[in-house]
Order: C-alpha cells, then structure tokens, then sequence
C-alpha cells in the first residue's frame, strides 16, 4: 500500500540572554561545572524564581516573527519528574496558558509556497547535564545548564516528507538566528529536535499510531531519522502489524531508531499552575514596542533582493543565509551600483574563502567597502577581472585595500595602445612561423597571440585594446 | 521579675535606660532555657555561643546610640527559615544536616534589626501537621500541660514564648500553624496577609498558603515584629509592593464605631464549651469598645478542610520533589541504582505524615484527576475568597474561636489524621483566601489552658487587625498566668 508520512516537530531553542531565566547566573556554555550555579538555579530549600523579563521579550519576538497570536496573560506551570539533572524535581514551564499559539511559517518547496502551522510557543528553563564516568560506575551532574531560558516550538502536523521537516528545521533556525535571540548551535544543544512521525494510507484524512523521535542533533540527522523511522513503520504495517505508541532514539552511528520507552511508562507529569509565580502579563504596547524592533526577516529579504536586484531566486536564497552575509551583500551591492557582479563575488570567491577557513561572517578579513571597491576598479578598467582575482587572494591574505595592492604589485592594467602596439610587434616578431601559418588560414590561432601579448605583460595588458590591435594587425 | 519574663517593648525601655544590657538579657533566657528546656524541648538547635556573642556586639551599638526595638532582644527563629552557616532541618530527617549558604529574608531583616538569635525551634516535620509531634527531633509539650501537645506546626515557637525561653519568636503558618499554637499556649500569633512577609528562604509546604509571622507576649511586640518584618522583596514574585504602616501607632487607637462580624459557621456544634463561653465573653465586651456587632455568613467555610487537603498536599508533593538525595540532605546507603537511591532515601527520609501528603498531592494532580481535585479547589478558594470581600463590606474585623478545643493531649489525635486535620477548621480559610488573622489568648479552661480569639481582616489590614487585637487585649484584660515548670 501506498502511505504519507504525517510529520510534526518540537523545537527546544536556546535564548541568547545573558543571565538564567529565573536568577542572575550567567548562560554561557562551556564553564568550569557547576561554576554557574547559585541557591536558585540548584533548587535549594526556601528559595523562589524571579522572572529574566529578556526572556519574555525574547520568546515574543520569535512568537511574531512566526505569526503567532500571544496570549496577553500566559501561566507558569510545574511539570514534575524525578532525574538528577532536574534540581527542584520539577520544571518551570508552560502548559495550558503558552506564550504563544496558532502561528505559522512559509516554506519554498520547489517553486511553491507552503504553509506549515505553529500550534504553540511557550517558555521554559533547561536541566542541567549529567556526565558518565567512562570507567567507573559513577555520574557527576553539571548544573550550569539548568534555568538556561529555553522556548519550545511546536509545530502542527503539516509536513508530509523528511525533506519538508529539514526545510522547516532551517527555515525555523534562520529566523531564530536573524532574531539574535538563539545561537542556532546544534552540537552545543542550543537548537534541539524533537519529531512526531506517523503513516496513513494516502488519501485518508485520520492519522495513524506515531512514534516520537529523540537524539536528532543535526539538520541531517532529522532528516535521515525521519527516512528510517518512515521506513520502518511501513516495514511494521505491510507485515499487517500495528505502530506501537513509543519514544524511539536516534543512534547515528547505526543509522536507526530504537525503542526508549513505550506509552505506558509515559510520565504523568502532573502539570499544575507554579504557585510561586504570578502570570506573566504583555500589553498591547509592549507587543508593538517589540514588534517594532524586529529586523527584516529571511523571507522577506529574500523578496526583496530578488525585486530590488534583480539577482536569481538561487542568488538570493544563499545571500539571505545569514543576517551577516545579507547586510554584506548589500552594502557591496548599494555601493558598487553592481548587484549582479557583487553577488557573484560573494557567492563564489568570499563564500568560498570562508568555507575553507572555517570563518563566520563576522570574522570576514574583507570589508564591504573595500570588495565594492574592487569591483569599482574592474568596472573602470584599472583591472582586469583576471586580475581581480589576484587581488582579491591579497585582501583576503593582508586585509589591505585593493588600490593599494595594485599600487603595490603594480597591477594597473595596461591601457595604452602605442606600449601594447610595441609589445604585439615584438610577440609578432619573435613567432613569425605562426604569424605564417595564421596568414595561411589557421585562424584558431588568435588566441595564441593573445596569450603571448597577456605572457608578455604579465595579464596586465587590456585584453579589449589587445583584440583591436592584433585584429588590426594580422589582417594586414 | 526576671528579663526572660519580660516583653521586647519592656526590654526596650530597660536596654535604652541602662537598666539591663543585652548580655543581661540573653543569659538570662538562656538560664531560662537550661532550666526548662528538658521538659517543653521548644528547640532543636540552639545558639547560645552565637547569641551572647551577638548579645556583646549589640551593647556596644546600643551604647552607641544605633538602636532598633529590636537590638539585643533574643527571638527564636522556627526551623523552617533559613539561616546562613545553621542547620535548618524543617524537623526532618531528611534534612537533619542541612546547612543552608543563605540567610531568609526575614532573617536578614531581624539581623539589621539587632536581634539576637537564641536557636531554631521545633516543627512538626516539613510544617505538616497541627502538635508538633512529627517532628524527627522529638515532640515539643505544651508548657501549661506537659501531657497535652502545644499545638503546630510551629508548636516549638509557641511554646518558646510561652515557656520564655525567648522573648519572641517567628513561625510559619500554612494552615494555621502559627494561630493555632499561639491559641493553645497562650501567646499573640499574626498571619499576614499573603504576601505581606517574604517568602524568600521559607522553605516551602504549600507555596500559595505559606506566611511568616511573629508569635508574641502581647499585641504591641507583635506590632513591633510585623515592623521590622513586613514589606515587599524583589526576590519573591508574589511579594507586593504595598506600603506597610507603621503598625504600632495603630495599637491605642480603639475600635469606637467598628463593626465587628460573627461568622455563624465559626460557632459550631461539637465544639468545647469552655471554648465557646470565652468567645461569647469577648463578643459581649464589643459593645464596651464602641463598637457594634453583627452576625455574618462565609457560606462557604464548610468546604474549607476539603479544599485545603487537596491545595496543600498537591504544592507540597511537587515541593518536596527536591529532596531526592542527589544534591543535599540525606542519601540511603546501598543503593544498587538511581531509581533505587530516590525510593530508599524518601522512604528513610520523610515521616509518615509528610509521606501521607505527599501521596494525597501526587494523586490529586495526576493526569485525569486534576480537573476533579486541584482545579475544584482553587475555585472553591475563589468561593472563599469571595466570601471574605463580601463579609469586609460590611464588617471591619470578623472575630472567631482560633481552636475548636484546647490544647488536646499527646497521641490523641495522631492515629486520626481526620481529627488532626478538623482542628485547623477555623484557620484554614485565611489561608485559602490569603488574608491576615491574629490570635491572641482570651481566657483559660477550668483545668488552665489557654484559649485563643482570632481575629480576621481584610487583605493588607494588618493594622486593623493589630488595631482591633490590642483594644480586645486591654478589655479581657487576661489575668497574668505563668505556666508551671520544674516547680518555677
């Protein structure tokens, strides 16, 4: 029988706060264990949470950004389980009053537009991290994760193939990251994914037994878990089995999904309002104060570079790839008054560069300013586009300005006809068994003698001017 | 008389005029202590090195002129607040060796204040119950009866002052654990309104019930306690900024055309005679005072027990989740895994009440019983709540029994924890609704317990009930009683 996997996914994202969301601890990863942690964070007896407000503000950007309603009072609710990484044995989360709900995202799938539905957003504190011994039978737990501010991201079951999920998964991550709200880091564990998967014969409209995938921690990961665990349920149902209802994990190295725990041994997490919280509370006014403060987002970018500048659909996707690498565009783009040709150099030589150093953006030796100028210095004439690339391999290495190589290296393209009339005679002169030959009608060999001419200059003569002389020239 | 006898007000004038110093003071409760504790055992950690050391420091600042009422008096602290550097075990094992790194904030208001700290007193284990005897550290008695419990959960307070083993004392009341006891050992006991005092470093019962407040001689040290105590902090979300008075200057005011409420749900049958005739004694001086009486209906009163057990436990089963022996507190031996170590400490470390609670709270909120339980609790709360705004339109304080009997005796009620639970019936609904009651004594039985008056306000009138609590005081006019110890 022919099914449709039914997809639904549970983002944990990170908040990029400075301080936890219910003490003053700091959020950044990677201390000493336990080294971020206070009375509060740990759970101690007596103590009370205290609400970060950046993490409201925070959650409510990304509830806008995604077209969500927000509820003007969202609840605090206790979800209760027992594990050592939970301090208070219970988390602060939100249950049936969330942040946010009803929202949704865009997704560009082959030349069409799909909406995909966000049912909630709601705020909640990390656990910390437990870390086993590798030898011994013991385990330590590092609490510096525990109260990081978190929002999770529920999305409706919408998505109906692996590829759709790891859209969807990017097209969530670009959003948080042009927020400046998440760092988007999946091996930190900053970006999380959770999956919902099930099949149903195509064309049914009631959706079949899902299982729950965990331990996804890439875009890649997601989607081949999404491919194996849609294989193995139809694997299960033309045996004429049933799905069972259960938590499978991702093991990466094997490829598979397995069994973590069935429904039954589902937590009953007992959620209840946090009485030691009152309702976080958001005006009308706070909500536009916010939403006035958001920056254009990866779609919307995306349309408008392709309208503004004319670039291709393909060009702009990858230039809106990062808030960083878009302005940077831009600014090449504005300034050269060359959308086209600061796209390619972008795209091609920057982009590549970057690759191979393993650099952000941020971390760019080139400034805007100084490729538009290059490109400014093709478009007169001063260089060649051959040139440029020479040019550009110094600004990459040195971070000087492309004037000022040029200068140094003088690399000032030769535009005078009479030195480039002196130097064509003397290539003439020295291959007159070819200059024969092309007179006897080989004529593929023009470009020789252009390659002599560039040889001659190293690259820096003209080559529109070189043309036009040797053109002259040889049909004489 | 001795210091101990005296009140922080009396004690005051004596530090400011030389007559005693601090050190006078503090050694003699601490003599107090030495003769008296074996038979009450108020305390289960006491401080006496601490305290006489404090007690040096404050005389030089009293000596200084930097004197607060409260510099160099002595005031036990109940074992559920926090104290930085002392062990703060909630009268659990569980926390039997619990040294907490911070300080309450109450307990960093009565230090900038001066006071002195004589020790932490004795709980009935995690606050849960009504006489103090689920304490792991042994059962506190009933200073005027030996034989009878002092009430609770802070029974160890109420019996510290009114053994004088300090001069005042805090308590914690979640359910009336702060009336209760002071009704039935014959001392002042204030419940703020919900949050009034911090709850910051008050290990939690019953987060949306739990209040501090002080437990006294009389009504103005309880004045001058809420004073120091009182007021708003950041590090509580359900603390309010409300401007606290100064409530002392309330105290002589009078109650001359107040109308006083008597709720006809309070006056119930099965309750002690002895109970009941000296609540109509007091409403017959009403009218003495200026004031004038008026008979009210809380309707809803009666769902008060049934509600409060299913609020109550359900906060403390998710409360007390913490104490799973992974980070602090007590840790079973040989356990063969984790799931193991969290059953095994739990079942060594909790009382049998704390775990009935715990088990009653876990079931309530279990998935597909909340709507039944939890939820229909907090709206019969709202019921109550309603009935208390309703009753404040037309009364200014409403006056009860505290107790529906005097202090019962020990082992009585503790194989019925029904019977436990209905002696509360009268100080719950405060506590459901959030509003402030004081109780203070207003008579003795034949055979010579205390009886305690409550009195009710409305939300953040703390100083009509201490208003009302001092015109009362001075025209019951309560013949002065020491309770006899070691023959003393």
């Amino acid at each position: 029988m022919e099914y449709e996997p039914v997809i639904g996914l549970e983002v944990h994202a990170q908040l990029l706060t400075k301080t936890k969301i219910f003490c003053g601890c700091s959020t950044r990863f990677g201390a000493e264990p336990n080294s971020h942690t206070c009375p509060v964070c740990l759970g101690m007896p007596g103590v009370l949470p205290v609400l970060n407000k950046k993490v409201v503000e925070y959650a409510i950007k990304m509830a806008l950004a995604t077209n969500c309603t927000i509820n003007s009072s969202n609840v605090w609710a206790r979800k209760n389980y027992f594990y050592p990484d939970l301090p208070k044995g219970y988390q602060i989360s939100q249950y049936d009053q969330p942040l946010a709900e009803h929202g949704y995202i865009s997704l560009e799938l082959g030349g069409s537009t799909k909406r995909i539905g966000i049912t909630r957003i709601h705020m909640e504190e990390d656990a910390g991290k437990l870390i086993h011994d590798e030898i011994n039978p013991v385990s330590y737990v590092d609490y510096n994760r525990t109260g990081v501010p978190l929002i999770e991201i529920v999305s409706e079951p919408d998505m109906r193939s692996p590829e759709e999920g790891a859209e969807y998964l990017r097209r969530l991550h670009e959003i948080l990251v042009y927020l400046e709200i998440c760092d988007g880091n999946m091996e930190e564990g900053s970006f999380r994914c959770d999956a919902n998967v099930s099949l149903r014969p195509k064309g049914e409209d009631i959706f079949g037994t899902r299982t729950e995938l965990k331990n996804m921690n890439s875009f890649r990961n997601v989607q081949r878990a999404l491919e194996y665990e849609i294989k193995r349920q139809q694997y299960v149902l033309d045996n004429g089995d049933a799905v069972v209802q259960e938590t499978r994990l991702w093991n990466d190295s094997q490829g598979m999904t397995h069994s973590m725990r069935g429904k039954e041994e589902a937590h009953d997490y007992r959620y209840f309002p946090d009485p030691d919280l009152v309702p976080v509370v958001i005006s009308g006014d706070w909500i536009e104060e916010i939403r006035g403060s958001l920056p254009e987002l990866p779609l919307e970018k995306r349309e408008r570079f392709i309208k503004k500048y004319g670039i291709p659909p393909y060009d702009a996707g990858v230039l809106t790839a990062s808030r960083a690498l878009a302005d940077f565009f831009e600014t090449v783009a504005i300034k050269s008054g060359r959308p086209k040709l600061a796209s390619n150099w972008v795209m091609g030589d920057l982009l590549g560069h970057l690759n191979e150093d393993k650099l952000l953006m941020e971390e760019c030796p080139i400034r805007a300013q100084a490729l538009s100028d290059m490109i400014g210095l093709i478009e007169n004439g001063t260089i060649s586009g051959k040139i440029a690339k020479d040019v550009f391999e110094e600004m990459w290495r040195s971070a000087k300005d492309p004037k000022e190589i040029i200068e140094e290296k003088g690399l000032v393209q030769i535009t005078d006809s009479s030195a480039l009339e002196a130097v064509i005679d003397q290539v003439l002169k020295h291959n007159s068994s070819q200059l024969e030959d092309y007179r006897k009608g080989k004529d593929k060999l023009f470009g020789f003698f252009v390659g002599q001419v560039m040889k001659a200059t190293k690259g820096k003569a003209n080559p529109k001017i070189v043309n036009e002389i040797l053109q002259k020239k040889l049909s004489k | 008389m001795e210091p101990y006898e005296l009140t922080i007000h009396e004690l005051h004038e004596k530090l400011r005029s030389g007559e005693l110093t601090s050190l006078d003071i503090t050694a003699s409760v601490f003599e107090r202590i030495e003769a008296v504790e074996e038979e009450v055992h108020s305390y289960i950690t006491l401080l006496k090195e601490d305290a006489l050391e404090s007690a040096r420091k404050s005389d030089i600042e009293i000596r200084r002129g930097n004197m607060s009422q409260l510099t160099g008096i002595p005031i036990a602290v109940k074992d559920l607040l926090c104290t930085r550097g002392i062990k703060t075990t909630c009268g659990s094992h569980i926390l039997e060796d619990f040294i907490p790194p911070y300080d309450a904030t109450v307990i960093k208001k009565l230090k900038n204040a001066g006071a002195i700290f004589t020790g932490k007193t004795n709980m009935d284990e995690f606050a849960m119950g009504s006489s103090t005897e689920t304490s792991y550290f042994g059962i506190t008695k009933n200073p005027w009866d030996p034989e009878r419990i002092p009430g609770g959960s802070s029974g160890g307070s109420a019996a510290a002052v009114a053994a004088d083993e300090c001069i005042a004392s805090l308590g914690t009341d979640t359910g009336g654990s702060i009336r209760q006891p002071a009704a039935l050992c014959g001392v002042v006991g204030l419940k703020p309104t919900y949050g009034r005092v911090s709850r910051f470093g008050l290990v939690a019962f019953a987060s949306s019930l739990d209040q501090i407040g002080p437990m006294t001689k009389d009504v103005q040290d309880c004045a001058i306690m809420m004073n120091v105590i009182a007021g708003y902090d950041s590090n509580e979300s359900t603390s309010v900024p409300a401007e606290v008075p100064d409530y002392e200057s309330f105290l002589k005011r009078g109650i001359e055309g107040w109308t006083v409420g008597i709720p006809k749900e309070y006056f119930i049958e099965g309750m002690d005679p002895e109970v009941s005739s000296a609540v109509e004694k007091v409403i017959a001086f009403i009218e003495a005072l200026g004031a004038k009486s008026c008979h009210i209906s809380l309707p809803h009163t009666r769902y008060g027990v049934a509600a409060y057990y299913i609020v109550a436990p359900a906060e403390a089963s998710s409360n007390l989740a913490r104490y799973d022996g992974v980070k602090y507190g007590f840790r079973a031996a040989g356990s063969s895994n984790l799931m193991d170590m969290y059953k095994k400490s739990r079942s060594q470390g909790f009382g049998a009440e704390v775990k009935r609670r715990i088990m009653i709270g876990t079931y309530a909120l279990s998935s597909g019983y909340y709507d039944a339980y939890y939820k229909k609790a907090s709206q019969i709360r709202s019921l109550m709540k309603k009935d208390f705004d309703d009753a404040f339109k037309v009364c200014d304080v409403i006056l009860t029994p505290t107790t529906p009997t005097p202090a019962f005796k020990i082992g009585e009620k503790t194989d019925d924890p029904l019977q436990m639970y209905l002696s509360d019936v009268f100080t719950l609904p405060a506590n459901l609704a959030g509003i402030p009651g004081i109780s203070i004594p207003c008579g003795y039985s034949e055979g010579g317990l205390p009886i305690g008056l409550q009195l009710l306000a409305g939300y953040f009138k703390e100083e009509k009930l201490l208003q009302a609590a001092s015109a009362f005081e001075k025209q019951i006019n309560l013949e002065k009683r020491r309770p006899l110890l070691h023959g003393i």
